[in-house]
């Protein structure tokens, strides 16, 4: 079964040091006085040896070579504790082996998504260097976006942040939104979470008369309400068709550019140094679906919602519709930052819509703003009416014209006048907030409890998860990172569809009668009989159907 | 998310806290945010990674309280309330539950201690949040969980794979496969179950943060974020939420 004993170095080949580990047989050092010992065991030794030689028939490796692998790295780098992790370091080996003997296919040089991101922020530091140049000459130019490194730190402070290296970049792709768009405000907004990408919200106002027209603003707001259908069917035409009799909603129209729900106009991006995308205005049916669902955002901004209720438009609306909603109900400033322009004219009935900032504000300490009654802040964004808007707009007022061609004016009845909604107006303390479930709708603390110093006041809201406003003396500060939902301490249902639309109306043709019974019918002919009878009585006409 | 200036006491206090029960490793769980105040929780940990956890809760960063045990009766009771946490660990939730028993309403309080119900809440985030790569924890001959000191990372195109991660708790799915399921896995690395097998579908979010971070973020327990770094041994995960339940995920997608 063994060759003959051949000259083979005993020592391994590999050039690691000589070996350690037992199971080696002796070596030539005892051959002088065992002379035949050591034959023997240098016949078992190399039995051995040509056994650890054997290759694999699956993989084409020898237990020797790989031994040899192995104690070879064990040694040079010295692992701790590798007696436990002895197995590890065998598969790894192999995998590592295995790898560069395939790699016969040449590598299809993928970019690395890293690469491709460092690409794509690095036209954003590109810009502001080009800035830096123009920005050198005009001292005097005031940036319309805020130092939001200096507010991230008072975010952090509060527990909600956003990565100061983060922070760089989306300062640096708002300064290229201010350029590229002429906004006289631009604010960092927030952060949505999507499934797949983020989004991150600026918010803006644009200088007086220079906002452009929307070229691609949705065709549907101009058609009209349907005609309302005659009620009740004509007697006579027995063919016709059933009319439905259900109305449309009126369709309520959004509000002007500049003001309510669309006073300020969103951009949005997936990271920071990729392109803005403006945020069409919001409409009310839109506020109104987006109020009855809840779904999670993708990170692409032409995704269908797909819902019931049906959402009039895709997730580019369905953000802009939660972000009005989040400002309506989460923005907030501390009392006396912002007043009502005194020049400005109040029109009666109708509600302050504009505000200024205060000149002449000196500044809350933060202790004063932590105070408990909430009494100090106020919100500063409109409240969003049941209807969708923030101003109240009869739907009543078109539809009186068509009701000069009635044919039945008895069966149409007068529709009621709508109640005008009316809501909190604008910078109404946050201590009217309804609570919710029991819960007050906003949590209030010192970012330092023991360093009152330095300390600033947070507030967090508890009716949109995610929306927090820090403060002190002059300086406030609003932030959103969420998922964009409203909580609820309640389970989602979706709404019920609506009941079943009457197809007929309930008349004498289609009710449902029974059968007339055989006495009843018998009944009748009875007296059927008995009036001709009475007439004339000639003519008899006898049944011979008898049941 | 991050913690509040107050806050950056933790650091000092996990590390009395280890040298007090002479843990091996500590680690800062995640917060959950109450009305009033917010928890911090850590983790201690001595020898077994899965097994060997002790759980602290604090609401000021200096003084680490133990978390009640959990049992059957607070499971229950737990999933049945809902609502906000309050910040005080001694408030008393309340709830009534009507229930129709031959034609019969009756009513039944249920009763459960804040502290309960956030030890039995973070059991479950643990059981439904606890991800960590594939290959980063292995079971060693005797059992016992322990770091894998030979992780080098996830490559960067199985990072952003949901079968590369694993649930950080007791396999449950692993032990319903069948063999057949099971031959491709190593059992050293592969003895936890694949978060790739959560229903529903798409319960996971899996972004790539520019292009050198893995954040998977639960959609069922909206604050929990699990990061990895590939090519790296770098990965955690943490929570900053309000320790409540998202049921809605079906209506969501």
């Amino acid at each position: 079964m063994s060759s003959a004993p051949s000259p083979i170095d005993v020592r391994p080949e590999s050039g690691a040091a000589s070996p350690t580990s037992g199971g080696n047989p002796e070596g030539e050092c005892t051959d002088n006085q065992n002379g035949i010992n050591v034959s023997v065991n240098e016949h078992k030794y190399q039995e051995a040896k040509s056994y650890m030689l054997q290759t694999s028939t699956n993989t084409g490796l020898n237990l020797y070579d790989h031994l040899a692998d192995m104690l070879s790295s064990i040694l040079s780098k010295r692992p701790g504790n590798i007696v436990d992790s002895f197995e590890e370091l065998s598969k790894k080996l192999k995998r590592e082996r295995a790898k560069a003997s395939e790699d016969y296919i040449y590598d299809r040089p993928v970019k690395p998504n890293e690469i491709e991101h460092a690409e794509v922020e690095a036209t954003l530091f590109k810009a502001s260097d080009e800035e830096m140049e123009s920005a050198m000459d005009d001292e005097d130019a005031q940036s319309p976006v805020p130092n939001i490194i200096e507010l991230g730190a008072h975010f952090q402070a509060a527990g909600l942040s956003i990565s100061t290296e983060e922070l760089y970049r989306i300062y640096f792709a708002l300064k290229s939104l201010a350029e590229k768009q002429p906004l006289q405000i631009v604010r960092f907004w927030g952060k949505i979470l999507g499934l797949e990408k983020n989004y991150i919200v600026a918010e803006g106002e644009y200088r007086e008369g220079e906002e452009e027209e929307d070229e691609d603003e949705n065709a549907e707001e101009d058609k009209e309400e349907d005609e309302n259908p005659d009620e009740g069917d004509e007697e006579g035409e027995d063919d016709d068709l059933p009319k439905s009799t259900y109305k449309p909603q009126p369709l309520i129209p959004k509000e002007e550019k500049g003001s309510g729900a669309n006073k300020r106009t969103y951009f949005v991006c997936n990271d920071p140094g990729r392109e803005w995308v403006k945020l069409p205005p919001v409409t009310p049916a839109q506020i109104g679906v987006a109020r009855q669902i809840k779904k999670y955002f993708t990170g692409r901004l032409d995704a269908p919602v797909v819902s019931y209720p049906a959402f009039p438009g895709n997730e580019m609306n369905y953000l802009r519709a939660q972000i009005a909603r989040i400002s309506a109900g989460a923005q907030i400033s501390p009392l006396g930052y912002y007043q009502f322009d005194e020049e400005e004219e109040e029109e009666e009935g109708e509600a302050r819509e504009n505000f200024i900032e205060n000149p002449e504000f000196e500044g809350v300490s933060a202790r004063e703003l932590c105070d408990p009654s909430l009494g100090n802040w106020v919100h500063h964004v409109q409240h969003i009416l049941p209807q969708g808007r923030c101003t109240w707009f009869n739907p009543s007022q078109k539809g009186d014209e068509e009701f000069e061609d009635e044919e039945d004016e008895d069966e149409k009845e007068e529709p009621d006048e709508p109640e005008p909604e009316v809501g909190p107006p604008l910078l109404t303390p946050i201590s009217e907030d309804a609570e919710i479930n029991s819960i007050p709708p906003w949590s209030i603390k010192l970012s330092h409890k023991f360093a009152r110093e330095i300390a600033v006041a947070v507030i967090r809201s508890n009716l949109w998860p995610g929306a927090v406003a820090v403060a002190k003396d002059k300086m406030f500060e609003n932030l959103y990172i969420g998922w964009g939902h409203k909580y609820s301490a309640e389970n989602y249902s979706p709404p019920p569809p609506p009941p079943v639309v009457a197809e007929y109306l309930s008349g004498p043709d289609i009710t449902e009668v029974d059968d007339p019974t055989v006495e009843e019918e018998a009944a009748l002919r009875a007296a059927q009989q008995e009036a001709l009878e009475e007439e004339g009585g000639e003519e008899l006409e006898e049944e011979e159907d008898d049941d | 998310m991050s913690v509040t200036g107050a806050e950056n006491r933790v650091q000092t206090s996990l590390a009395i806290l280890r040298s007090q029960n002479k843990f091996q490793q500590v680690y800062f769980w995640g917060k959950i945010l109450g009305i009033k105040d917010d928890y911090l929780i850590a983790q201690g940990i001595t020898t077994d990674q899965m097994k060997d956890i002790k759980t602290f809760y604090s609401l000021d960063c200096v003084t680490w309280n133990l978390m009640p045990p959990v049992d059957d009766d607070i499971r229950k009771k737990s999933e049945k309330i809902k609502g906000r946490f309050t910040g005080d660990p001694s408030y008393e939730f309340e709830q009534t539950e009507t229930a129709e028993v031959d034609g019969m309403t009756s009513e039944q309080t249920i009763q459960l201690r804040e502290e309960e119900r956030l030890s039995a809440v973070l059991e479950k985030i643990i059981e439904d949040g606890a991800v960590v790569p594939r290959g980063a924890f292995i079971k060693n001959a005797k059992g016992i969980v322990v770091n894998n000191s030979n992780f080098q990372g996830l490559q960067p195109l199985d990072a952003v794979k949901l079968s590369s991660y694993l649930h950080f708790r007791e396999a449950i799915q692993l032990h319903k496969k069948s063999l057949i399921q099971k031959e491709k896995l190593e059992p050293a690395i592969d003895f936890l179950d694949n978060i790739e097998e959560d229903i529903p579908k798409g319960c996971w979010s899996v972004q790539e943060e520019r292009g050198h971070q893995v954040t998977l973020r639960s959609l069922y327990w909206p604050g929990l974020t699990a990061y990895h770094i590939p090519n790296t041994a770098k990965f955690g995960y943490c929570y900053h939420g309000y320790g409540e339940k998202n049921n809605d995920i079906p209506f969501m997608f």
